[in-house]
């Protein structure tokens, strides 16, 4: 018989690597792989402002994240700097400040090593709930949404000349994207979060056909990932999170070698 | 007089404080083929895309028909090898269209095998057939092209625009275009507008060859092989025309 904990854990994962397909494959398309770290890392400010203001913390992440998500794509193309510096300078910045608002908190001490590298094993009932309406709304509004993402990938130009809006294609990306971290955050820790976006997606991109056929395959080795990861730090006693990516980038080495020997 | 399909109207536009265009005033009615040349960084780009509405002027105003239907091609598009998709979904991605409108479109530029080919496999040539079918896909009175036959061979630069004449000889809507190749377009288009900034000169392709600030504008491409964004022609305005 499988144990209660490990049930919930397995559960919130599951319901995690889905709602992660979609926007893991959006965000490799569209080379963001650091702006889904700097949303991330906000994530710990988010911890350190909700225990502050007596908040849910899943409240303070989604705030804090969502308004980092905000600045950055707002000013990742303006100034003087190449985008990857800028959002390089705001990931590493939010990380540090949550580090240090966390340490300065008087009264609570926050549990850094959860916060940063998560506690999937912790999860409770009502956490399994809160995270699969998230999850419901991500996938819902990906989607409603779905041709618009894929056009505001493809070029700019193109869907704003096809009658749509730019603005509402960066607004949906980024504050699904901040809901994301929200709901991952007590699973994974914020160092891991764009893991669990990327590796899956990235492994699926070899087999994959068309876009759709991509998210599905993501999201089918993200939860092989959550699966294994969890067995095998139920075996060997490893921390709960990076199991999980391990095996994720276990598939996606699997995934590309399987390329190269069908070339 | 006919209301213009687009009426381009005393622009400026200013990105992170730069000025890009200023002064750009361009109308273009029916039917008509406009085609916008102009050195590197002279904001040929750009004025296409404050047209589509993807850019936002600082001054001056872009009146467009009511209900006016724009087809676009833009000067590349974001595939690299990191999105799978087909050329049949990439039409599909343009909304919901009458059954059989894309296989026709794609006939009608040429790529019918192609329609189940992955995207990034495409060559340059294949790639701006297929994003103009996906241009001529909601049947535009309008056709804006962005360097259409940039990265293509002379050959492949000649067939581009050969059915694209074809295209247009079928039909009446209007087209807007850059090229940074004169021969091959001037003979199709009814005008042609130098570009540097602002309008050097415009009007019908022999006049515009003729005219001093174009034999300039191209002499000083030639010359410079840096090119910069300060002035470095003069103007005679007694000549230039502008319109």
């Amino acid at each position: 018989m499988i144990d209660d904990f490990l049930l919930r854990a397995l559960t919130a994962g599951l319901v995690i690597a889905l709602a992660a397909a979609p926007l893991g494959c959006l965000i490799v398309w569209r080379r963001m792989a650091y702006f889904g770290d700097a949303t991330g890392h906000a994530g710990l400010l988010g911890v350190a402002l909700g225990l502050a203001l007596g908040l849910p913390m899943m409240v303070g992440v989604a705030v804090i994240a969502g308004a980092m998500a905000l600045v950055v794509s707002y000013s990742a193309r303006r100034g003087d700097y190449a985008v990857d510096t800028v959002l390089g300078v705001f990931a590493h910045s939010a990380l540090a400040f949550g580090l240090v608002a966390a340490s300065l908190l008087p009264g609570v001490r926050v549990n850094l090593m959860e916060a940063l590298l998560g506690d999937i094993l912790s999860v409770t009932w009502s956490d399994i709930a809160l995270i699969s309406g998230g999850a419901v709304i991500i996938l819902g509004i990906m989607a409603a949404r779905w041709r618009m993402l894929l056009n505001g990938t493809l070029s700019p130009e193109l869907l704003v000349a096809e009658g749509g809006s730019l603005l509402r294609d960066r607004l949906t990306f980024t504050l699904t994207l901040a809901l994301f971290v929200a709901l991952a955050m007590k699973l994974v820790g914020v160092l891991l979060i764009t893991a669990m976006l990327i590796l899956p997606a990235a492994a699926a991109r070899p087999m994959a056909r068309s876009p759709e056929q991509m998210v599905v395959f993501a999201a089918t080795i993200g939860m092989l990932a959550v699966g294994l990861g969890l067995w095998f730090s139920w075996v060997s006693d490893a921390p709960a999170g990076p199991s999980i990516v391990v095996m994720s980038s276990v598939g996606f080495v699997l995934s590309n070698f399987w390329k190269l020997l069908r070339s | 007089m006919k209301t213009p399909l687009v009426d381009v109207r005393d622009i400026e536009v200013k990105v992170r404080g730069r000025r890009l265009l200023h002064d750009v005033d361009l109308r273009i009615d029916e039917g008509e083929i406009v085609t916008v040349i102009g050195p590197n960084g002279a904001g040929k780009s750009t004025l296409l895309k404050a047209i589509i509405g993807a850019i936002d002027i600082t001054s001056g105003e872009i009146k467009k028909r009511q209900g006016l239907q724009i087809g676009y091609t833009p000067q590349k598009i974001q595939l690299e090898k990191t999105m799978p998709i087909s050329v049949e979904r990439f039409l599909a991605l343009a909304g919901p269209l009458p059954k059989g409108a894309r296989g026709e479109v794609l006939a009608t530029v040429d790529v019918s095998d192609l329609r189940n080919s992955q995207m990034s496999d495409l060559s340059g040539g294949e790639l701006q057939r297929v994003l103009l079918a996906r241009a001529l896909l909601r049947k535009p009175d309008l056709l804006i092209l962005d360097e259409p036959t940039q990265g293509l061979d002379e050959p492949a630069e000649a067939r581009f625009y050969r059915l694209l004449a074809d295209i247009r000889h079928n039909s009446d809507m209007a087209v807007l275009m850059v090229s940074h190749n004169l021969h091959v377009v001037m003979a199709e288009s009814d005008r042609v507008v130098c570009l540097n900034g602002h309008v050097c000169c415009s009007g019908a392709p022999a006049h515009v060859s003729a005219d001093p600030s174009y034999k300039e504008l191209f002499g000083a491409r030639a010359e410079l092989a840096l090119y910069e964004h300060h002035h470095d022609h003069s103007h005679d305005h007694g000549e230039c025309s502008h319109d």
